[in-house]
């Protein structure tokens, strides 16, 4: 089982950066590498359940299932059912904090998954800096930071 | 129920920030609300169960227990088990996480308690504000100034004064003979800078160039040397990712390096990664440096490619042949003997070509079927000349990084057109001027020796006095590898 766990700090309140990437199928909205998303079967996209049918910008296509949702906790946990990654039993949870020192927030982005041995080291690097890292880049950039 | 939940991010390491935190008896050294503070009946503070008995400055009193510690999670979990403040079913938490982009750490501080009717506001700001804000603050502060003037008491050093170390000086421009080791002194930081106790330098063929005064990079009496590696002594008020006691290297374009002690701009050091030692890092930082930039900025060295590198056994070639090896390049080598031949060839060169007296161009040609080289790294210059161009296939790149036998005059244009050849002569800090770009760089090469695709090989070590032998070692072309004078 391998671990990936990224995390940032974002100049905008909690609220803010949660109502920004609240929506699972919004990814093109905010992270750089996403293409274009849809929801199977026409689910809302903040019903546990729902499956995004997303593209990459360099062609390949996902597809993950929402597990659990939490505007309480500023949480969501979603698995990856297909990708072209080459990683298995993937589940990954986005996770934000109010850090009420300067009303900013704390982004967790973490994942556990199994893959062949030997691709452990590249698929840690390539989620962790290439997803995870990218998309908090693309919100500090969004919301600017100090 | 009260509820008080505050967070912060702390401008250092979560291992820094938890090592004074998991400590349940250091709050009376760094919070400013504590007066005193004891565990009862000696225990070890991180002892489940152990209570800690302490004043406030405002004259209260508090018994607190720790009921659960946890190294894993960074975190720690305490209640009130007295106090002659109202706090009733106070239970408190502290937990880390780090902050993974920029190496900080998350603290959230939360607690739970019933206070008397009306005095809820009252209770959850004192809690809130005079105990877990004035805590940031201050922990801040005390990881600061408080781990400062600790070493500073413990090195006898003048807090916030000038301290005493020694450095190699270059009394006028020439030989060996114009280096003496004088005491110097070494100013307080400034706002933006850092002290540093250098605990290794590396020695370069820059150096040379300097003392020679081929470079005029200093005016003499000053001291030399480009790179050095050591632990932060003090740190100025506007340095914020610093702290005392943490690792760093830095290569800057301003001699100085070899001394015991220095302050320089906090933008240029580096952090030096967990794992590698401060000789590596002094060892690796700059040579480093030079290979990535070279390999990865001034020629895009692609897989297929063949390279010559000159000097392929010395510090930046064992590199250059290492790395470019790594990137699916040919490496052919240039060497003065056969036991450099043989080191050159440990390091990734496919071919090397033992010629002391630089004539390597026709063991090039057949080395590649009469075709030359993609690109030669040159750190020889004058007396290479004509064969590294005679070395050189047509749309080949001739990148003179350095000029050993003397300065490469400029090439003449004719010469250049008839295979319509790229020539560059980088300088390294033009490349490391930008801190962002400097940055890259040095984590790329720490990257590398992670991987061990750089493998140093401090095979000369020499005291700081005397680094007049250890120049001439590498000047009169003794050297193997690296060479790093530690204090």
């Amino acid at each position: 089982m391998i671990k990936v766990y990224t995390s940032s700090v974002v100049d905008a309140s909690a609220d803010a950066v949660w109502a920004h990437i609240r929506d699972f199928n919004g990814l093109p909205k905010w992270h750089p590498a996403i293409a274009e998303s849809r929801i199977e079967g026409n689910w809302p996209s903040d019903r546990v359940g729902c499956i995004r049918n997303f593209q990459l910008r360099d062609g390949g296509t996902i597809r993950e299932q929402l597990l659990t949702l939490s505007d309480y906790d500023y949480q969501c946990t979603y698995s990856i059912l297909e990708s072209p990654m080459g990683v298995d039993n993937y589940i990954a949870t986005l996770k934000l904090t109010p850090v009420t020192d300067g009303n900013r927030t704390f982004a967790e982005w973490s994942a556990e998954f199994d893959t062949l041995p030997g691709q452990e080291r590249r698929l840690a690097e390539s989620i962790g800096q290439g997803v995870f890292q990218a998309g908090f880049d693309a919100l500090k950039s969004y919301f600017g930071h100090r | 129920m009260q509820r008080v939940t505050r967070s912060a991010i702390i401008d250092a390491p979560i291992e820094r920030v938890w090592e004074v935190l998991r400590d349940f008896n250091s709050h009376d050294r760094w919070h400013p609300a504590v007066a005193d503070s004891h565990i009862e009946n000696g225990e070890a503070p991180d002892q489940i169960g152990c209570v800690r008995n302490f004043h406030l400055r405002d004259g209260a009193h508090i018994r607190e227990q720790l009921i659960a510690l946890s190294d894993t999670d960074h975190m720690s979990t305490y209640c009130i088990l007295d106090a002659t403040v109202p706090l009733q079913r106070y239970v408190a938490t502290v937990q880390l996480k780090p902050v993974t982009d920029g190496n900080r750490t998350f603290w959230h501080w939360q607690s739970t308690f019933d206070a008397p009717p009306g005095r809820e506001a009252e209770l959850a700001d004192m809690v809130g504000s005079g105990v877990y804000e004035a805590g940031f603050d201050a922990l801040r502060r005390y990881l600061r100034e408080g781990t400062r003037r600790a070493q500073a008491s413990v090195s006898g050093a003048p807090r916030g004064g000038e301290m005493t170390g020694q450095a190699v000086i270059l009394k006028a421009f020439g030989g060996v003979e114009q280096l003496s080791f004088e005491n110097i002194q070494v100013p307080a930081p400034g706002l933006r800078e850092v002290r540093l106790r250098q605990a290794a330098a590396g020695i370069n063929y820059i150096d040379i160039y300097i003392r020679r005064g081929e470079y005029r990079m200093l005016t003499p009496p000053a001291a030399l040397g480009m790179e050095a590696a050591g632990t932060v002594v003090d740190v100025g008020a506007d340095v914020h990712n610093l702290l005392p006691g943490d690792r760093v290297a830095y290569a800057w374009d301003n001699p100085g390096a070899f001394a015991t002690l220095r302050t320089l701009p906090a933008e240029q050091v580096v952090p030096i990664p967990t794992g590698v030692e401060i000789e590596t890092a002094a060892a690796v930082l700059f040579k480093g440096m030079t290979a990535e930039y070279l390999l990865h900025r001034v020629h895009m060295v692609r897989a297929g490619e063949t390279i010559l590198v000159h000097a392929a056994a010395g510090g930046v070639g064992t590199f250059l042949c290492q790395w470019g090896k790594y990137l699916g390049a040919r490496v052919i080598g240039t060497v003065g003997s056969e036991e450099k031949a043989r080191i050159a060839r440990e390091n990734g060169c496919d071919v090397p070509i033992v010629s002391p007296d630089y004539q390597f161009a026709d063991a090039v040609k057949a080395a590649t079927g009469g075709r030359g080289v993609d690109v030669v790294f040159d750190g020889l210059g004058r007396m290479a000349e004509r064969e590294s161009y005679e070395s050189i296939a047509r749309l080949g790149h001739w990148v003179s990084y350095g000029h050993a036998t003397g300065m490469l005059p400029s090439l003449d244009a004719n010469l250049q057109s008839e295979k319509s050849l790229r020539v560059s002569r980088p300088v390294l800090f033009h490349y490391t001027a930008d801190t962002v770009r400097l940055r890259a760089m040095a984590t790329n090469v720490f990257a590398m020796l992670d991987r061990e695709v750089l493998k140093v090989n401090v095979r000369h070590r020499y005291p700081l006095t005397s680094a007049a032998s250890a120049l001439d070692a590498l000047e009169s072309r003794q050297t193997i590898g690296s060479v790093v004078l530690v204090a």
